[in-house]
């Protein structure tokens, strides 16, 4: 079998604190060697790196579309699809069916989240089981919490015997009822509908007490407030068994950024103030976020441009994950090896996946990026299905050079 | 501007002209957020010439024959929408209004489509109200023509902030310093938000007057006084604007009973008696008697501008039309 080594980079393994100038030799969609000490000896194939970043791929925890081609070009390697499909994923045959799909026509690895009630009205238990047997790798309502305290409390003790990990949007749905916006001085001066963040840290706090009360893992999908980051911090203190998410446009906008009825930077939950984005950055910094996602929506400009409080939510993220989420390491505010630990150990772990890590044996999904690299945001270049960002023409640092799924490369970015 | 004295209000019937002789430096009307006192104020002297045209036999000029308005009006009124056609009429315009009731415009058509349709119309001026805020705002962006919200959602309803400040200029003689009190619900008026960004502008003291369910959020941040007692709101106003309470707002969760709220919150007499001694009592219309007002007080000859709110309704939306499309007329006087 043929081997390709890659020289010259600069490995980071957040699986082990890897940080060094060396070489990593994939063999059979396999890693072989990796270090300083690896050598190129046999290698069919050499890549120079040039001593840019070679990572694990990015694994995405939070995508509402597979769009392979957008993915791989955002360094993503395994993709998480919500259950939120035009036919939803609430028993095992739309899991299989997906997961067959994606083997015959994805460039990148997927999995599918199961939905965790029935229809996800949030009223029975759906199949988890065997859901799980097809390859779902965790259980969400997805854009909705499991509001009654009941069903989420057998939900949790239920998926505790498959070991399966249950996902819980925050959000509590009757405070934050018809809410567009985040409550505060833009939303009460646009004229739109608030939702306060006291929806997400109730929503938080009674479900750590059920996830406490169980002894099951919770993981909460999106946080986007101080609050929120304290009240998940608090319930890690006390034990519980729960982890949380954020996205880049959380690290990056706060709500100004809808002035104007901007459609685009309308996401739930809403963008909120600049003292919530600064300490969701803090959270990554402690680790009480644990891992960032993209939340990747690609909707088409029919849905978008639409007055306010009728135009969908959600960004097309792929593409502008990784630049994002390197802003904060640029500023001082973050390290890099945190951010990438965010992306790819810390959600594999928590779904039971194998990537996420340099190990010799683990499978060669790999990133290779230059994380200094100036660019501007450019949405008619994107890949993707959709070009629904308010990131559009912003002037970012870090871009993908390779991504390799299984040894194979399926992004190639500048030449050499 | 000159701030010798506090009660001097630079901007009382100074009728100075507009800068660099621009009447309006904006190609629509969506809004009073970001309006500049020197543009309020040429609209409010050119409103008020309007009022003394209304008052002759004559009503009728020609200033604007031949240009086209159209009154495109998504959502139920009347009287907004008959205020603004009268005075497109009183300008010489043909006028042409729909309401989502008589057109089949709506039918799952987009707010875009439909302003492609327009446009290519060739319209003049478009008045427009919509159940959604920041609809008209998005509409807008794709017109040619100029653009006026009569209301959207709960954002803006600019030409009701400039009557209603037209009303308390000729009664009160000024803006600036006038104790306003506005009162009733706050969280869903777009009155109210038209009002608090135009009268603060012009150096009034606004206060805002509710119940806590019906003030939004950090609206204190907004340059405002906010309070929940009728009494202290009420203490030494020059002006008190009351809001029309919906009663959808019953099954919402904000408020118990419309009786309740008027034991409250609803203007009487006996509430009134702490404002000043020629207190001015507006309203938007239209009324609920015996919820938000008694009818006392609403029909007090001597207090109540409700009337002359209407009537300053027409002058105003005239003098937004006539500045909105000066640039379109011959001679191009600014």
């Amino acid at each position: 079998m043929s081997i390709t080594a890659y020289t010259n980079a600069r490995l980071m393994d957040p699986a082990t604190g890897l940080d060094e100038i060396g070489t990593l030799t994939v063999e059979d969609g396999r890693i072989v060697a990796v270090g300083a000490a690896a050598t190129t000896t046999g290698a069919s194939h050499i890549v120079d790196c040039k001593g840019r970043v070679l990572a694990p791929g990015l694994v995405d925890m939070r995508a509402h579309q597979v769009d392979t081609d957008a993915a791989a070009a955002g360094g993503i390697t395994t993709v998480i699809l919500q259950p939120d499909q035009t036919t939803m994923i609430d028993t095992d045959a739309p899991v299989e069916r997906i997961r067959r799909r994606a083997k015959d026509y994805s460039s990148v690895r997927v999995y599918p989240m199961g939905a965790a009630t029935k229809g996800m009205r949030g009223e029975e238990i759906a199949e988890i089981g065997q859901m799980q047997e097809a390859g779902a790798v965790a259980f969400t309502d997805c854009r909705r919490a499991v509001a009654n305290a009941q069903v989420l409390r057998r939900l949790l003790e239920y998926a505790n015997y498959f070991g399966a990990l249950i996902v819980q949007f925050p959000e509590e749905s009757a405070l934050a009822a018809s809410g567009v916006a985040h409550e505060g001085e833009v939303a009460t001066r646009l004229g739109l509908a608030g939702i306060p963040v006291m929806a997400e840290v109730i929503q938080i706090e009674r479900d750590a007490r059920l996830a406490e009360m169980t002894g099951s893992r919770l993981h909460f999908a999106l946080i986007s407030s101080a609050a929120g980051v304290e009240a998940v911090r608090a319930a890690k203190k006390r034990g519980a068994k729960v982890t949380a998410a954020t996205a880049p446009h959380y690290l990056h906008l706060n709500e100004n950024a809808v002035e104007g009825y901007r459609t685009f930077a309308k996401v739930s939950p809403p963008l909120r103030t600049e003292e919530d984005r600064k300490a969701l950055i803090d959270g990554i910094k402690d680790g009480t976020i644990d891992v960032i996602v993209s939340d990747h929506d690609p909707r088409s400009e029919d849905v978008k441009r639409l007055p306010f409080a009728q135009a969908a939510a959600g960004i097309s993220a792929f593409e502008t994950l990784l630049p994002l989420a390197l802003a904060p390491v640029h500023a001082g505010s973050l390290d890099l090896m945190t951010v990438l630990r965010a992306m790819t150990f810390t959600p594999a772990k928590l779904l039971g996946l194998s990537s996420g890590t340099l190990g010799v044996g683990a499978n060669a999904d790999l990133v290779i990026f230059d994380p200094a690299k100036p660019w501007r945001v450019d949405r008619s270049a994107f890949l993707s299905k959709a070009r629904n960002t308010p990131f559009d023409t912003l002037p970012v640092q870090g871009r993908v050079w390779r991504t390799i799924v299984a040894g194979k490369p399926v992004y190639t970015g500048e030449p050499s | 501007m000159s701030t010798k004295s506090s009660d001097h209000d630079p901007y009382v019937r100074a009728e100075i002209a507009p800068p660099s002789g621009i009447a309006f430096p904006h190609k629509h009307l969506l809004g009073t957020w970001g309006l500049d006192p020197t543009t309020i104020q040429h609209l409010l002297d050119t409103a008020d010439r309007y009022v003394d045209q209304n008052r002759r036999a004559k009503k009728t000029t020609a200033i604007c024959a031949g240009l086209t308005q159209i009154n495109l009006f998504f959502e139920n009124s009347t009287r907004t929408l008959m205020s603004f056609e009268i005075a497109g009429k009183r300008l010489g315009m043909d006028t042409i209004s729909m309401s989502t009731g008589t057109s089949s415009i709506k039918k799952g058509e987009t707010l875009l489509d439909t302003a492609a349709t327009l446009n290519a119309m060739h319209p003049d001026v478009l008045v427009m109200r919509h159940a959604d805020s920041g609809a008209v705002k998005l509409l807008s962006e794709k017109m040619s023509c100029a653009v006026i919200n009569a209301g959207d959602g709960r954002s803006e309803h600019p030409t009701q902030a400039l009557l209603d400040a037209l009303t308390i200029r000729r009664r009160k003689g000024r803006l600036h310093g006038q104790i306003i009190a506005i009162s009733g619900d706050i969280t869903h008026s777009r009155v109210a938000r038209s009002n608090i960004y135009l009268l603060t502008a012009m150096g009034a003291r606004v206060r805002l007057v509710a119940p806590p369910t019906l003030l939004p959020k950090d609206v204190d941040r907004l340059g405002v006084e906010v309070y929940t007692r009728m009494d202290e709101g009420l203490k030494d106003a020059d002006v008190v604007m009351m809001l029309r309470l919906q009663q959808e707002r019953m099954q919402g969760g904000f408020l118990p009973s419309l009786r309740e709220y008027y034991q409250f919150w609803g203007l009487t007499r006996d509430k009134l008696a702490v404002a000043k001694e020629d207190v001015l009592v507006m309203h938007p219309g239209p009324m609920n008697r015996g919820v938000e007002i008694a009818s006392d007080v609403a029909d007090d000859f001597d207090r109540s501008a409700i009337e002359e709110q209407v009537e300053m309704g027409v002058a105003v939306r005239m003098a937004c039309l006539d500045i909105l499309t000066r640039n379109l007329r011959e001679g191009g006087e600014a």
